[in-house]
């Protein structure tokens, strides 16, 4: 079906009701598991080519510098040296622009730095060598001259007046005069009247609190496999979320025609919006187009840590009022984000999705986006919104306690619900908080009795999801089993649901269906994985793919039966035909059709490519459990509840694996993990042993409930589920600590020495 | 004529106004005829915004239709990770 065709109409019309499904909501063996679990599936690593080449990278030692000079004579004289590139290897034609009109050039800047080192680990020169280990060494002896600059790692210290300016100009109108220059972006949204809402409140309540930064932890570092020739053609083999948007970026970068790049993204060892964007993979090709040999080029963890995106950091400050009976009467919040030495930190998120789970007549929230000495920020699930919500929901938390309300049916009371104008401005569709809510309430965990030492935390959260732009092409077999292309990489089991939903479609069994991520040169274009769109968008293109495919395999039938194509109608794998007028006929198996395809009118597919406008918004409510040792600081997760609204969980095993792997994610946030910077503006914890993720032994079992409210955008009813878990952990977890340590914990992570300083301080020792 | 609401920082572009009117079908019409009255918004919609067309929020279908009674938000363009 052309684009012209897909018209989604007006509060989305894409349901089909009454589904009786066959396929959908079962759990079968995921279709890649065998490959992953022998060694067979081949990551961003496992690519080689005849005649390869080794890269490596030189990155600053400094968080912010002038280089004055380059000198890389000594690196290409090392025997076993190919090519040495800097930043007069890529495009000059990419300018400089205000805010994120901008970001190609910001995104060039972050893959090899300009004339200035803007933090530590940026990019500054790069070598192709016969060895790995000669790449390195050569790198050791390009010696560059820099100017050390002060610098500025601190959202709040970036913002006061005496802060090193990092790029003057490079703020966009948004931002309000008399802002430092490192303010780049400014958001400010809301409705009613915040002054009057907090007069009418029995209790208001104002505090701030701060998140650090923190990586998505993808266990398969970045790598790739670049050839490039004089010619302009290349193709290059990378981990991604997104092989279109690389090709995108690259050819930009490098001034190559889009089309003469071929990208094909690899099995992902993990992703998490991490893999959105492009780092090495521009280098591999400038090399490689110098060289005339093939490089890779392969990121070290350290590597991973200093030069790829973490999240934002955070400041916020908070003011919520409400009475006694639960009510609330108005909201604010001002939330800075720093994502680095260039603009995006996602503030406009943090503020949007701060109240939306709550019907408020009275909200006002405030957004800064900071630029500081670190690394560019890349997206991490739900970028923005598990911030705001360890905010605002621990102020809620804190009115509960003191207003003595309980906690679940205080957000049951405020909760949004269809017909709700959002605090970001619009009123909702149809939606799944209420539900969630009222699950939690039900679940066992909620009424359960907590031990000595535990306190209980819950917390609500929301995420927008995404459509984006989608191909995919099915192909059926002369044996009646299907083929599916689809460009959207496998992070989350979305094969195995692109099969389901084919099958149900097509009314042939999940294994004989293959799901294959295309390359760039065998599909249309399609959006990165990110945004939780890939079950909701590739799925909708799934099934329309399905669907054309049925629809010639009817067409086949009548033709053989000699009877009009609507005179058929499909069914469970078989043409049939629809009634007694329409003829007495055996119906006809797929197999018995697609064996004559070639003689009765050629090869049988479908396809569908559009840019589908109908995700559906998702709200998730945890409940927590947790135990402080005051005599360490030291914090266990007893017990923990996810419940969110899936829509329709295609493959409920997926869907529940991406509830537990928020959950999972968000107790690292909350409890360990964070980017540390010493006085000298450097990283000082670029590794797995000192940044510390949880292990196995960290975690509880993680309970789930999945709510199905259907999304009226899908045909199935499908909302992304990837994000929106990873929302409510960060207050979750506090709200439980704090109930546990009897300290409101404002600062996160909660790691052992700020629990004993918080319990030190309330103690006055 | 639609009513399209901008977020409260967009003041600065558009006059001093939270609502914009301006004759529009689709949701690139939309967009046009904010930059026809206030072109300072040019920059912002460069930069990348959604729309919200009755709760549906649209990130980039210019052709998506829009009805005289379509409530309207222009919202900051969204992305995922």
């Amino acid at each position: 079906m052309a684009l012209d065709e897909y018209k989604p109409q007006k509060g989305g019309d894409e349901l089909e009701q009454g589904h009786a499904f066959k396929y959908v909501g079962t759990r079968p063996d995921r279709p890649d598991g065998t490959d992953k679990v022998t060694g067979r599936a081949r990551f961003g690593a496992d690519i080689t080519a005849p005649g390869m080449l080794h890269g490596a990278i030189l990155r600053s030692p400094h968080a912010h510098a002038r280089i004055v000079s380059i000198d890389t004579a000594k690196a290409e004289a090392l025997d076993g040296v190919k090519a040495v590139v800097t930043r007069a290897d890529f495009s000059d034609a990419i300018q400089p622009a205000p805010g994120m009109a901008g970001e190609m050039w910001n995104v060039l800047e972050n893959v090899m730095a300009g004339d200035k080192a803007l933090y530590d680990g940026h990019a500054i020169a790069a070598v192709a060598a016969t060895s790995a280990l000669t790449a390195r060494d050569a790198v050791k002896l390009i010696e560059v001259t820099y100017e050390v600059l002060p610098h500025v790692t601190d959202v709040d210290a970036a913002m006061a007046d005496d802060a090193p300016v990092i790029r003057d100009g490079t703020a966009d109108k948004s931002v309000p005069p008399g802002l430092h220059p490192n303010v780049v972006r400014y958001h400010q949204s809301g409705h009613g009247d915040v002054a009057t809402g907090f007069a009418e409140a029995d209790l208001v309540i104002e505090d701030s609190f701060t998140t650090e930064a923190t990586h998505q932890g993808y266990i398969e570092p970045h790598a790739c496999l670049g050839i490039l020739g004089g010619d302009g053609k290349g193709e290059l083999w990378c981990c991604t979320q997104g092989h279109w948007n690389v090709q995108k970026i690259c050819a930009a970068l490098l001034d190559l025609e889009t089309s003469q790049l071929r990208v094909t993204a690899s099995e992902i060892g993990g992703g998490f919006g991490g893999k959105t964007t492009v780092f090495i993979e521009p280098v591999a090709l400038a090399l490689s187009r110098k060289a005339n040999k093939p490089v890779k080029l392969v990121m070290s963890r350290a590597e991973v840590f200093r030069a790829t995106g973490p999240t934002a950091s955070t400041s916020m400050d908070i003011k919520i009022g409400m009475n006694k009976d639960g009510t609330i009467t108005a909201a604010q919040g001002v939330f800075r984000a720093q994502g680095g030495a260039f603009p995006g930190a996602p503030m406009e998120f943090t503020a949007m999705c701060a109240f939306a789970p709550y019907n408020l007549a009275n909200v006002h929230q405030v957004g800064y986006d900071v630029m500081t000495n670190r690394p560019k920020q890349a997206a991490y699930r739900a970028p923005g919104s598990p911030m705001a919500a360890f905010a605002v929901e621990s102020v809620i938390d804190e009115l509960c306690n003191q207003l003595g309300l309980d906690p679940l049916e205080v957000r049951l009371k405020n909760a949004s619900r269809e017909g709700t104008r959002a605090s970001y401005g619009p009123k909702f569709q149809r939606i799944g908080l209420v539900e969630t809510i009222e699950a939690a309430m039900a679940h066992p965990h909620y009424s359960a009795p907590l031990e000595p030492g535990q306190g209980r935390g819950i917390s609500c959260g929301f995420w927008f999801n995404h459509g984006g732009e989608t191909s995919v092409t099915l192909a059926l077999s002369e044996d009646g089993s299907a083929q599916i292309m689809v460009g959207t990489p496998d992070i989350g089991g979305s094969r195995s649901s692109m099969a389901l939903m084919a099958a149900e479609v097509l009314g042939i069994p999940y294994e004989n269906i293959r799901v294959t991520v295309a390359d760039t040169a065998s599909l249309g274009y399609n959006e990165v994985s990110h945004g939780s769109r890939v079950t909701y968008a590739s799925g909708l293109a799934t099934i329309k793919a399905a669907e054309a495919a049925v629809r010639e395999l009817c067409r086949r039938a009548a033709a053989k039966w000699g009877i009009e194509e609507d005179a058929v109608y499909w069914e469970d794998g078989y043409a049939k035909p629809s009634g007694p007028n329409a003829g007495d006929f055996e119906p006809l198996h797929i197999s018995k059709i697609t064996r004559r395809m070639g003689a009765t009118g050629g090869p049988i597919n479908g396809h569908f490519e559009a840019t589908p406008e109908g995700a559906g918004v998702s709200f998730a409510t945890h409940i927590v459990d947790a135990e402080v040792d005051p005599e360490t600081g030291s914090t266990k997760v007893v017990r923990y509840t996810v419940v969110q609204d899936a829509g329709k969980a295609i493959h409920p095993t997926y869907v529940e694996g991406q509830f537990q792997g928020g959950a999972a994610q968000g107790i690292g946030w909350a409890l360990n993990e964070e980017y540390i910077y010493g006085a000298d503006g450097r990283l000082q914890n670029a590794g797995f042993l000192d940044y510390r993720i949880p292990v196995a032994s960290d975690l509880p079992m993680i309970d789930t409930v999945i709510v199905e409210v259907p999304n009226p955008g899908h045909p199935y009813g499908v909302r992304g589920v990837g994000e929106t878990s990873i929302c409510p952990p960060l207050a979750a977890i506090a709200n439980a600590v704090s109930a546990a340590a009897g300290v409101r914990m404002r600062n996160l992570p909660m790691s052992p020495p700020r629990i004993l300083a918080a319990l030190e301080e309330q103690s006055g020792g | 004529m639609v009513e399209v609401h901008l977020w409260s920082g967009l003041r600065a572009q558009a006059g001093g106004r939270e609502v914009v009117e301006v004759e529009a079908k689709t949701v690139g019409e939309v967009l046009s005829g904010l930059v026809a009255a206030h072109p300072e918004l040019q920059e912002v919609i460069d930069a990348g915004v959604s729309v919200a067309v009755d709760g549906r929020i649209i990130a980039s279908g210019l052709t998506e239709p829009v009805n005289e009674d379509s409530e309207v938000y222009l919202m900051q363009r969204l992305k995922g990770g």
